[in-house]
């Protein structure tokens, strides 16, 4: 009796927390389906809505206000997104596909840090709701009669979307340019303030997600990115931009969790397995196999090509000497850096971080650029190889030669296994589902203490004797990543590369004169695993240690933010990118205590000058005009 | 004609979508060296036939055997490399590769090159891949990006890149939508000479009567599914089934015939 009521309180607990869930995902749907952002700072709204309830419900004060401060909370996160939209993603919407993404990767950084500086680095617990400061009786359990207001919540918020969606001229409006935005603008809707009016009705129900939250859950400066990734994974489980699978989705998430915990540890077969551990991954392993039997969730459609990508990228041309001739005096610089800087150390121990940065850059851009792949998960890949070393050092006792070798085809037999299933979705369903494995092989690391450390990760793990200098050891970085980077290059001027952009300018055409798909993104996959395992290998033995942060989604969002502020249509954009980002980041760091802000604000100064990207926006200077000449 | 021996025989084709016979039990054969059209109203099951064959779609029933070899169940590019070449209703090319590296492309999927990771593919069969072009008159936009071309030259680029392979099969899918009238009749013309002068056989569907009646030498009909005539042009123009189906009664083909005389 007393297990099947402990059964029944975790189920409703779960059911209390898919409606926040669901309010989150269900405006990251609508800003998905009609404005085709990837929303980052989506958790962001809801951490903001936290924090401006708690402030509300301070200002007005307890009773009947406090409930007036939920509200107020959720509009003011509404009239943040509305100014977003205007100031901001306006100015870009014409920039290649993703582009958006790295805006909005900014804006979390500054949202985290503005929150920092208004509220403070405490947790804040806002006060209980008056009239459900109680509890009800359920099966001889006390159960808040608050969260039973929460399960209340979710349906009608989702009846109250259906009505407007269906029964309104605006609703109508979301739904056609959800399915075709092109056509509705044609048909003389002012597509502008479309857009504007729902970014913040999404950004509104992420407030009002957070606002409800105010009395279960301290507000804190973590709570963004933890909630983006549930609410990714609910949006993509449920179909990208259906709500009513939004709701199934938290529901099917939420629930599960909470089972996990209600199973605990339990003995099978013999083998005690922990499910509650199961709780940091269970999203994500419902996203994977949601995606590898249903590739558009339990209740979304084939997603329908966005016609407004940008301009078409332009043929690959080979270097002119006045590029070649910039890659040879960089290439010197780099050779002669440590006899230049002995005065400060310090540059050669950047310059190695760098030159790391580069190689993982690198290889996400072959498969997310010339692939067409969006890989949100990258880190597995650089993280299986910085594992793979230092295990195979530690355990086996080979030298760093040997595992410099075997870690990168450690790397990319992972990239083989997940590639197999990634490279059967497109679009977003496959940005969804490498960060799904991601985030599995992070849960892995992060809690097989035996094996990998757990939380604690791997020390000890240092070059042999005659690269133990860290001069040697740059040297060393040097050779390989500038060859990792050459043979990539080369590999992209052969066949195979043109055969991976043919795949992905026109899968059907592709098809039609014989080249097999989904065979050549898979090579590609493995290719970008490969060489993002030899930098996670490199990144390992530079440091000496290593942690489940090399492989956790903080890490393959790195990866993204220097394709795309380099630029996804050049091949000298991730390097570009990978040089700056690390360059500012550490720079940044070390001279302020709100670093993120300013690297957010920086990196939201290079979008709007630079919407192609930094070496995009070179490229257009210098060949701009020749280029302009040879096309007339 | 009728004595040389079909190239691809198909038997008793059937599609259904839903509860809805989009192609109903249709026979054709179609041997070298010979331009068959597809003709049909709106909603015939035109496109349905033409996937069926290219094999983006697979047949419920019956056969498509092409020299002897059955096609039915066939992946696209498997169907191709047997020597089936095709062009798309939407032309379709590689955006982001120039013209010449379009036909290349196809040249080094041709030659099973595909997987090569370190020869530079700008050179791979350049001369080639420019002898191609030249034949549909595109050399001079050879180092062009597609994404730039005008329609009616991209669709030229599709033939060339369909030939990469010396298909014996043709299948073009509304070859002439889009164009000028002018450049219709150049890019018929040009097929109609690879014909004769390859002995390709071509299976291509049509909306302009002009250029069907001018460049087929055999045509079919389809209508609700069905094969409701098929023989040479005047045959056709002269059935009273095909009448019924364009114009309902009273009306023929007449004016368009006496248009085509005068252009």
């Amino acid at each position: 009796m007393d297990a099947v009521a402990s059964f029944v309180a975790q189920l409703l607990n779960g059911l209390a927390g898919a409606s926040s869930l669901f309010l989150v995902a269900a405006g990251l749907s609508l800003i998905f389906g009609v404005t085709r952002i990837v929303n980052f700072a989506h958790g962001s709204f809801y951490m903001v809505g936290i924090y401006a309830a708690y402030s509300a419900v301070a200002w007005i004060g307890e009773g009947p206000g406090y409930w007036a401060g939920l509200v107020l909370a959720a509009v003011a996160v509404g009239v943040l997104g509305a100014l977003i939209e205007i100031l901001l993603l306006r100015r870009i919407y014409h920039a290649p596909e993703l582009f958006q993404l790295l805006a909005t990767f900014a804006l979390v950084l500054v949202i985290k840090d503005a929150a920092l500086w208004l509220w403070g680095p405490e947790e804040l617990l806002g006060p209980r709701a008056p009239g459900l400061r109680g509890s009800v009786p359920i099966l001889g359990r006390q159960f808040p009669s608050y969260d039973l207001f929460l399960i209340v919540v979710g349906p009608l918020v989702l009846g109250l979307l259906w009505l407007l969606l269906t029964r309104t001229r605006f609703g109508t409006l979301v739904r056609a340019a959800t399915q075709d935005r092109e056509m509705v603008g044609a048909l003389g809707v002012n597509q502008a303030w479309l857009f504007t009016a729902v970014f913040a009705l999404g950004a509104m129900l992420a407030g009002l997600g957070g606002a409800l939250q105010l009395p279960r859950e301290p507000a804190n400066l973590e709570l963004d990115l933890a909630t983006i990734g549930a609410a990714f994974v609910v949006v993509v489980v449920g179909g990208m931009g259906s709500i009513p699978g939004a709701y199934v989705a938290a529901l099917l998430i939420a629930e599960l969790k909470a089972i996990c915990i209600w199973l605990g540890v339990v003995e099978i077969a013999g083998v005690s397995i922990s499910f509650s551990k199961l709780t940091l991954v269970v999203e994500f392993l419902v996203m994977a196999v949601v995606l590898v039997v249903r590739p558009w969730g339990l209740m979304g459609r084939p997603q329908a090509p966005s016609r407004n990508a940008g301009a078409a990228e332009a043929p690959l041309r080979a270097p002119d000497r006045l590029a070649k001739a910039a890659i040879a005096a960089v290439v010197l610089a780099l050779f002669a850096l440590p006899a230049l800087s002995s005065q400060s150390p310090y540059v050669v121990i950047l310059t190695i971080d760098i030159l790391v940065a580069v190689l993982f850059a690198a290889s996400l851009h072959f498969i997310m650029g010339p692939g067409g792949m969006h890989s949100f998960g990258h880190a597995a890949y650089f993280g299986l190889g910085a594992y793979g070393a230092a295990i195979l050092l530690r355990a086996t006792g080979a030298p760093m030669e040997i595992a410099l070798i075997a870690a990168p085809l450690i790397a990319a037999v992972g990239a083989l296994v997940f590639g197999w299933f990634c490279v059967r979705l497109s679009g977003v369903y496959l940005a969804m589902l490498t960060l799904a494995f991601a985030q599995i092989a992070w849960a892995i690391v992060y809690q097989w203490d035996a094996f990998t450390g757990g939380s604690n990760g791997l020390t000890g793990v240092w070059p042999s004797a005659w690269f133990s200098d860290k001069r040697a050891y740059y040297a060393l970085t040097l050779a390989l990543v500038l060859a990792g980077v050459f043979v990539l290059r080369r590999i992209l001027y052969a066949p195979f590369g043109y055969a991976m952009r043919a795949v992905r300018d026109s899968t059907l055409r592709a098809d039609a004169i014989g080249i097999d798909v989904k065979r050549v993104q898979w090579v590609a996959f493995v290719i970008g695993g490969l060489v993002a395992g030899l930098a996670g290998a490199l990144f390992a033995f530079s440091k000496g240690s290593i942690s489940p942060e090399t492989l956790h989604v903080a890490k393959s969002v790195d990866g993204l933010v220097m394709v795309l502020l380099g630029g996804v249509q050049t091949l000298a954009g991730p390097v570009v990118g990978a040089t700056l980002f690390t360059w500012l980041h550490d720079s940044v760091a070390r001279s302020t205590e709100y670093w993120r802000a300013m690297l957010g604000g920086i990196i939201l100064i290079l979008v709007l000058l630079f919407p192609q990207g930094v070496a995009g926006f070179v490229r257009q200077v210098v060949y701009g005009r020749r280029e302009a000449k040879g096309g007339s | 004609m009728t004595a040389r021996k079909p190239l691809l025989v198909a038997s008793g084709l059937s599609k259904s979508f839903g509860g809805v016979k989009a192609v109903d039990g249709i026979d054709f054969t179609l041997a070298a060296g010979e331009l068959l059209a597809l003709i049909g109203p709106n909603g015939a099951g035109k496109s349905t036939t033409f996937n069926l064959v290219n094999g983006q779609l697979v047949a419920d029933t019956g056969s498509i055997r092409f020299g002897g070899r059955e096609m039915v169940g066939m992946k696209p590019r498997d169907i191709w490399r047997m020597g089936v070449g095709r062009t798309f209703q939407i032309a379709a090319t590689f955006a982001s590769l120039t013209v010449v590296e379009n036909v290349q492309m196809a040249l080094v999927s041709a030659d099973d090159r595909l997987y090569s990771m370190w020869r530079r593919a700008a050179d791979y069969r350049r001369s080639d891949a420019l002898d191609l072009l030249d034949l549909v008159g595109m050399a001079g936009q050879a180092d062009r990006p597609c994404s730039v071309l005008a329609y009616g030259d991209v669709k030229r680029v599709e033939l060339a890149i369909a030939l990469a392979n010396q298909p014996k099969l043709l299948l073009m899918d509304e070859p002439t939508a889009g164009m000028a009238p002018r450049e219709r009749n150049d890019l018929m013309a040009l097929t109609k000479s690879l014909v004769v002068e390859r002995g390709i056989a071509v299976l291509f569907t049509e909306h302009s009567m002009d250029v069907v009646f001018a460049y087929a030498d055999r045509i079919i009909v389809l209508a609700r599914g069905r094969l409701i005539a098929e023989g040479a042009p005047q045959t056709i123009r002269d059935h009273p089934d095909v009448q019924q189906v364009y114009f309902g009664s009273g009306k023929t083909f007449e004016k368009a015939a006496a248009a085509k005389g005068t252009a």
